[in-house]
């Protein structure tokens, strides 16, 4: 509860204010995880994703919002894929405003996530996506192609990159982090370790936990990642497939006009 | 059509001929297909028909996606994560078509060095190259409208910088941004004009390239050698062409899925490795990003805008001479649309007599040196403008004018040409492979 009163109370300049990460240069830290969605085959970790949903419901929703993910997606296929009634029973959880009845009243599946409940708290729909910009090395962008490295990278070497130094300037505290570009962030520690308990036993130290929550952002960022690493598949195997086909067509056709090369025999 | 002899189409049955003394249609289609096409063309010869692939990819999946975008500020961002996560398959007609943007530039780029080396400007292409340097001013346009339309902040901010250019035009400039914008600043208004004009362009390039097909259909296309196809009688043209259906079809369908695998493996793999994250933040004009950088294609130009500072001393003497009417913004902004107006005025630069820079041994490594150029100058367009990267920009800017300003035409007159091949029959033979199964000089193979 502590922690809620601190986290409302001094989140005086969130991190949209501050900039994407690739502004300060060197000095940011940022961990290459490991996630399970990276590569061409990578996918979303459906146990992970509902970890993470777990730790953004009990922290991260005391200040940010969601509001481009509804309640419905936590059901889908690809992502934390809850059955309909615990879909219908979580969303309950949420006051949404609704216009009909001028009131707010308990959010049903067909409702979004509310939107932060304070104005410097950035929504975390897309922030996953939003971080991703890692230019490095020389600004040719190698560390992403290469490492995969990006957004949930980000976020995950945040949360568990605070060092517990303190500073106030202006009437607002701010917080040593090793991941954000600048050294200090607003945003006070949100995760200490031991923050959630997990039904499954999984960790909660505090980097396990942070790579949950990150995976489960990353999620809310790019719902369709698993259909769209499918799609793009298949789509390479059939290409690959036809450019063969239409390679030995082309030099079949070739062939006499380039008379006198060997290509003419025995095809 | 005019150009090199050829069949004709003749209608034969009665339907045929009916259609024909009404609307020679077939008759069109037949002559456009059959084309006689120089038998020695390369590789880089395929890239007209990736690009015409894109236009069709952009105005399909954009037609699709326009159904579900809304063109309002406080809307727009959301209707594309609408499509993003509700429409059909939405997601990866987003992708496809923001991917497409890139693969439409990479391709117009190689397309246009191609040319550039080949000498496939001069005499008689000037028509067919002018035209294509139009369309690639159209794709900039379209692609710079349409890249605002996420609403995202490079959205708002690559709109607000690059509209200001137009306010550093001296005593109208003012003028013309707002009339540009609609408004003071970039609004609604702006959206919903930069949405209209994206959809309206697409077509007139589609138009465009109708003519730059009918322009090149005319003079025959341009070949490695840079010699004309030789065109007294249809059996002499014969021996140095070849119909376009089926041979240039096949190979060019071939390059395009081979480059269609490569597409769809970013488009499914890494589909926001081009993009700027910043775009996923919705716009926001109080709040301004900490560098301000287009899309990649782009790099190179906004690397020539920013080049020029107050200290540069051509700034200086051109702001002397004009009584400060010309200042340093005003003078990158020239330099911006001049680096793509010498592309225009290429035909007449480059005064060599001879087409292919695989006859000219001092140009080919000033040309390579342009190719490296135009890499360095993307690599500096991401860079913060200061320091060591300004002198830089600068360095690659000069080259790039000095390329085409007094490189081209001094290589015209100094350089001496090595012997060119008297036919494209001749070097086709040259290079074919022997039956031993040594192959001629690699790079002229039409198709290996």
């Amino acid at each position: 509860m502590i922690r809620k009163i601190t986290l409302s109370s001094l989140t005086a300049l969130g991190l949209a204010v501050a900039g994407p990460v690739w502004a300060a240069g060197g000095e940011a830290h940022v961990e290459d995880f490991s996630f399970s969605f990276e590569g061409p085959f990578g996918t979303y970790d459906q146990m992970q994703l509902q970890r993470g949903l777990q730790v953004y419901t009990e922290v991260c929703s005391a200040c940010h919002g969601l509001q481009y993910v509804p309640f419905r997606s936590l059901g889908y296929d690809g992502g934390p894929h809850l059955p309909e009634d615990q879909v219908r029973a979580y969303a309950e959880f949420f006051e949404v405003f609704d216009a009909d009845l001028d009131d707010f009243r308990a959010a049903i599946p067909t409702d979004y996530y509310p939107t932060s409940s304070l104005e410097n708290a950035p929504d975390l729909s897309m922030m996953a996506k939003a971080r991703a910009g890692f230019h490095g090395p020389i600004g040719l962008g190698i560390n992403q192609f290469f490492k995969g490295m990006g957004g949930p990278e980000y976020i995950a070497s945040l949360l568990a990159g605070y060092t517990g130094e303190e500073k106030e300037e202006f009437g607002t505290v701010f917080y040593e982090n090793t991941a954000f570009p600048g050294g200090w962030i607003a945003m006070a520690p949100p995760l200490f370790g031991d923050d959630v308990e997990y039904e499954d036993g999984s960790s909660t130290e505090i980097e396990d936990v942070s790579q949950d929550v990150a995976a489960f952002l990353m999620w809310t960022a790019e719902p369709q990642l698993n259909a769209r690493k499918e799609v793009g598949f298949i789509a390479v195997v059939f290409l690959i497939v036809l450019s063969v086909l239409l390679y030995l067509t082309n030099k079949r056709l070739w062939a006499p006009i380039k008379k006198g090369s060997k290509a003419t025999a025995g095809e | 059509m005019a150009g090199i002899p050829h069949d004709h189409y003749e209608p034969t049955t009665g339907a045929e001929k009916w259609l024909h003394r009404r609307l020679p249609i077939v008759a069109l289609l037949y002559d456009t297909l059959m084309i006689p096409t120089p038998k020695n063309l390369n590789w880089m010869w395929i890239w007209g028909i990736v690009l015409t692939f894109c236009l069709a990819l952009q105005i399909i999946t954009g037609v699709v996606l326009a159904m579900h975008y809304t063109p309002e500020v406080s809307m727009a961002f959301a209707s594309i994560e609408h499509i993003m996560r509700d429409v059909n398959g939405g997601h990866m007609l987003r992708y496809l078509h923001m991917n497409g943007g890139s693969l439409f530039f990479f391709a117009v780029y190689a397309h246009i060095f191609r040319g550039l080396y080949y000498g496939s400007y001069k005499e008689p292409r000037e028509v067919t190259w002018i035209i294509g340097v139009l369309i690639f001013v159209l794709m900039m346009g379209t692609a710079f409208m349409g890249y605002v339309l996420p609403w995202g902040q490079m959205s708002f901010w690559g709109a607000t910088v690059i509209t200001g250019l137009f306010g550093a035009i001296p005593f109208i400039g003012d003028a013309i941004q707002t009339w540009l914008l609609g408004g003071p600043a970039v609004d609604n208004a702006t959206l919903n004009r930069f949405f209209s004009l994206h959809y309206l362009l697409p077509f007139m390039i589609a138009a465009l390239v109708v003519v730059h097909i009918w322009a090149f259909h005319t003079t025959g296309n341009s070949n490695p050698t840079g010699v004309e196809v030789r065109r007294s009688s249809k059996e002499v043209a014969e021996k140095d062409t070849l119909p376009f259906w089926p041979f240039y079809v096949i190979k060019d369908v071939f390059a395009l899925v081979v480059i269609l695998a490569v597409f769809f493996a970013v488009v499914g793999f890494m589909p926001n490795y081009l993009g700027h994250p910043d775009n996923y933040i919705e716009a926001n004009p109080l709040v301004t990003p900490a560098h301000i950088v287009p899309e990649w294609y782009f790099l190179p130009f906004y690397a020539i805008l920013r080049a020029f500072t107050g200290e540069v001393w051509v700034v200086q003497i051109a702001s002397f001479l004009t009584a400060g009417i010309i200042d340093a913004k005003f003078f990158g902004v020239l330099a911006m649309f001049g680096s793509i107006g010498v592309l225009a005025l290429v035909p007449w630069l480059d005064i060599s007599k001879v087409r292919s820079g695989r006859y000219r041994p001092m140009f080919k490594w000033w040309f390579a040196l342009l190719v490296l150029d135009f890499v360095f100058l993307m690599w500096l367009g991401a860079q913060p403008a200061e320091g060591i990267y300004a002198t830089m920009s600068l360095i690659g800017t000069g080259y790039w004018f000095g390329y085409f300003l007094i490189i081209l035409p001094l290589l015209g007159v100094y350089e001496k040409p090595l012997p060119q091949p008297e036919t494209i029959e001749a070097d086709f033979e040259a290079h074919k492979p022997k039956a031993n199964g040594t192959a001629g000089a690699a790079d002229a193979a039409p198709a290996e």
